[in-house]
């Protein structure tokens, strides 16, 4: 199966052309060509990795078809396109395939009524096609390309209702965002490339160790082109500053929030500072940035979710949220525990994206303050709901406990200076996050049935909410059972996971901190708990709050102005310079130079030109004095 | 043959000849006197063969040459004449100084 592994990426591609060119018409056959070719990814996948798991631990890295296909060589680089299997990339294929069938799935009830139901599987095919090749790129330039085909992707699939204006701004913001971000990503590769000769993430890391070893290498050289690689992480990852586009990406249908906002391509950051840990690891410098940025993120994030109305808005800063702690774990050297809240996390926030939007389908709306009472009706929902709520919070033995666990742990024994501030904001945020999350479910799911502003309760026809097809309760429970089960592979006494999955020649088993998970567990329940007193039992007001609190209440509700600062940079600082840029390209290059070769031709060619008389015997004199000349030269030779 | 009058003599004649013919070409208005003023530059150039020829021999390289030139002379009048014909039957003059259309 592993040589076939290739095919993985290309499928999804076929299954976009197939249906942009041929089936578009057909909402059946679109449908059913998408979700055949991913159901076929997706048990590929899961061979790849049973036959991985066949190997042993030194041989699990192999590039197909054959060591990749030779693409572009210029001596001496030798640019190849491939699959490369390891560990690492087969972890993201299960997850991209599982949770690309997931959605689809869900897809054909949600986006049933759409008019462009077909472009809409053909996108998310395109989509698939590019983040499974990135994260079986062999080499710099591939994952390079395949990222911003992502982010192509993710441009059509925000503004996949491109007639309102909010959702056309907000895809134009993704792809420009990354774009910006991916400028340093490019330096990078580049410098990599020039530097090292080679694009090829195996040699890469080769000559690097080497280079380390021996000392001809920099490590602070080695740091730097690490924080360039990073960038591009921040971008796609939505670390802080970078992070304004994914709240405004909810303009797009909820199973694109499911697939790529929460599950995949946001991950893709994390993915890539996995991928090139050699570089990351050099240099304490670039672990420090990672480790700080991912945890200001976390928090800075969790306190924004607190303020939002919106029930997307509130998910994606969770989503904002949970990257910080995976890149914090990174950060830290916790290449394990950071893949395992990757995986986990892609379980329980694909089930609260599709959860919501489960939601929404049936009240028609994103306002969390217009529902309320659902519980009763909508059982699957709710219930799928309440999973990942404790799987996010980290309450034991949900998935995302254990994965969190880790995190805490590697914080805990790392040496980054000021790791106890980290792991106080980690354990912080974790206590915020499960207070937002029951915030939202409290708000959602319980209390009296609101009638909503608009005078009608929202539902289908009969004006009643109700539950929701299977194909959409069927990836949520499917999802549900994993938010329950998935932490399991790496508990303690198993560790299956971290003997799979690790950085270095030897997977780190990790020893049960009972400490630390007591202390986080009790930091979830107090989330919890005080949630309930808010949102639930009304013993406290949260309007009263907020009105106490009215500056703190404004600034976290307004994003903490961030987007304002960033418009103000644009408009004053970026604009600016851009005009003077402008200015210097019109005057200079096209006047001066360009326009002025022309000009100089022009005038000389004007004054040459008067030499030509058209008198024959003009000319001929000219000949014959020449002569004369030539005759005393010869002579004489002046 | 015996010398009688000495080369220079020729020679001096035959320049004397060609820088006449040379004012005419480019001198004259007249498009038939610049052809005659071509004529007398052949001519000239005719006797300077012949004179070199008379002095030192060499065959009938020389005459030969001559001959040549006066044939070639001859037509190339003729075609020169036809351009004159056909330039005063398009500008309603023979004056070369009007014939500047090639001009800038």
């Amino acid at each position: 199966m592993i040589e076939w592994a290739w095919w993985i990426p290309v499928l999804p591609a076929l299954s976009f052309a197939v249906i942009l060119l041929l089936t578009r018409r057909s909402k059946a056959l679109s449908a059913v060509i998408s979700i055949l070719t991913m159901a076929v990814c997706f048990a590929m996948s899961l061979g790849v990795l049973f036959e991985l798991f066949q190997m042993a631990p030194e041989n699990r890295k192999l590039v197909v078809p054959g060591g990749g296909i030779p693409w572009v060589e210029i001596k001496p680089f030798l640019i190849t396109v491939g699959a490369l299997i390891d560990p690492l990339s087969v972890n993201m294929l299960c997850v991209v395939t599982f949770i690309s069938l997931l959605v689809q799935v869900y897809s054909l009830g949600y986006m049933r009524d759409d008019e462009r139901f077909s472009t809409f599987f053909a996108y998310l095919s395109l989509f698939s096609a590019s983040m499974l090749t990135l994260v079986v790129s062999p080499n710099y330039v591939q994952i390079f390309m395949a990222w911003e085909l992502v982010g192509l992707s993710s441009y059509l699939l925000i503004g996949f209702w491109y007639f309102k204006d909010s959702a056309a701004n907000a895809c134009k913001k993704a792809f420009i965002v990354n774009r910006f971000a991916d400028l340093l990503f490019l330096i990078g590769v580049i410098t990599i490339g020039m530097t090292f000769q080679t694009f090829d993430f195996s040699l890469v890391d080769g000559v690097v160790k080497q280079g380390l070893a021996n000392g001809s290498l920099s490590s602070g050289f080695v740091a730097g082109l690490a924080l360039l690689l990073f960038s591009g992480a921040m971008g796609k990852s939505g670390q802080f500053p970078f992070h304004i586009w994914l709240p405004d990406a909810m303009e797009g249908p909820t199973p694109v929030s499911a697939l790529i906002h929460a599950a995949t391509m946001v991950t893709a950051g994390v993915y890539l500072i996995a991928r090139t840990f050699t570089l990351f690891t050099a240099d304490p410098l670039s672990m420090t940035v990672v480790a700080y940025t991912g945890a200001f993120t976390a928090l800075f994030a969790a306190t924004i979710a607190l303020a939002q109305d919106d029930i997307k808005r509130v998910l994606a800063f969770s989503t904002l949220s949970q990257l910080g702690y995976m890149v914090l774990a990174l950060g830290v050297g916790g290449y394990t525990a950071g893949m395992f809240h990757l995986t986990t996390h892609a379980f329980f926030k694909a089930l609260l994206f599709l959860g919501a939007g489960s939601v929404i389908h049936s009240v028609h709306t994103n306002d969390i303050w217009e529902m309320g009472g659902l519980w009763p009706k909508m059982k699957a929902t709710g219930w799928t709901f309440l999973i990942a709520c404790l799987a996010i919070s980290g309450i034991a033995p949900f998935a995302g406990f254990w994965s969190k666990d880790e995190i805490f742990v590697a914080v805990e024994q790392s040496r980054i200076p000021g790791h106890g501030l980290l792991l106080t904001a980690a354990v912080f945020t974790a206590f915020l996050t499960a207070f937002y999350m029951f915030r939202l479910f409290f708000v959602v799911f319980m209390g009296p049935r609101k009638k909503a502003a608009h005078g009608s309760t929202g539902g289908d026809s009969h004006g009643e909410p109700h539950e929701s097809p299977l194909n959409m309760v069927l990836p949520l429970s499917i999802l549900g059972f994993f938010s329950v089960v998935a932490g399991l592979v790496n508990a303690p006494g198993i560790n299956a996971y971290s003997r799979f999955l690790y950085f270095g020649s030897e997977p780190e088993i990790g020893v049960f901190h009972f400490g630390l998970a007591g202390v986080s567990t009790l930091a979830a329940v107090a989330g919890i708990i005080l949630a309930g007193a808010f949102y639930w039992k009304h013993l406290l007001s949260p309007a009263a709050w907020a009105e106490k609190h009215k500056g703190l209440y404004t600034l976290l509700k307004n994003k903490y102005y961030i987007d304002e600062i960033w418009a103000w940079l644009v408009e004053n600082v970026l604009f600016k310079l851009a005009t003077a840029f402008a200015w210097f390209d019109k005057r200079v290059v096209d006047g001066g130079m360009v326009d002025g070769a022309g000009w100089v031709t022009r005038r000389v060619g004007s004054m040459v030109r008067k030499t030509q008389t058209g008198q024959v015997q003009q000319y001929a004199l000219v000949v014959f004095a020449m002569v004369a000349v030539l005759y005393f030269v010869l002579s004489f030779g002046f | 043959m015996d010398s009688g009058i000495p080369m220079e003599h020729f020679l001096v004649l035959a320049a004397l000849l060609f820088g006449i013919g040379l004012f005419g070409v480019l001198a004259r208005k007249n498009a038939i006197a610049v052809l005659m003023g071509i004529e007398l530059m052949l001519n000239a150039v005719n006797i300077n063969f012949l004179a070199f020829a008379r002095e030192w021999g060499g065959g009938m390289a020389g005459t030969v040459f001559v001959v040549f030139v006066i044939a070639v002379a001859a037509a190339e009048a003729a075609v020169a004449l036809s351009i004159i014909i056909a330039i005063h039957r398009r500008f309603k003059s023979a004056n070369v100084d009007e014939v500047d259309h090639l001009k800038n």
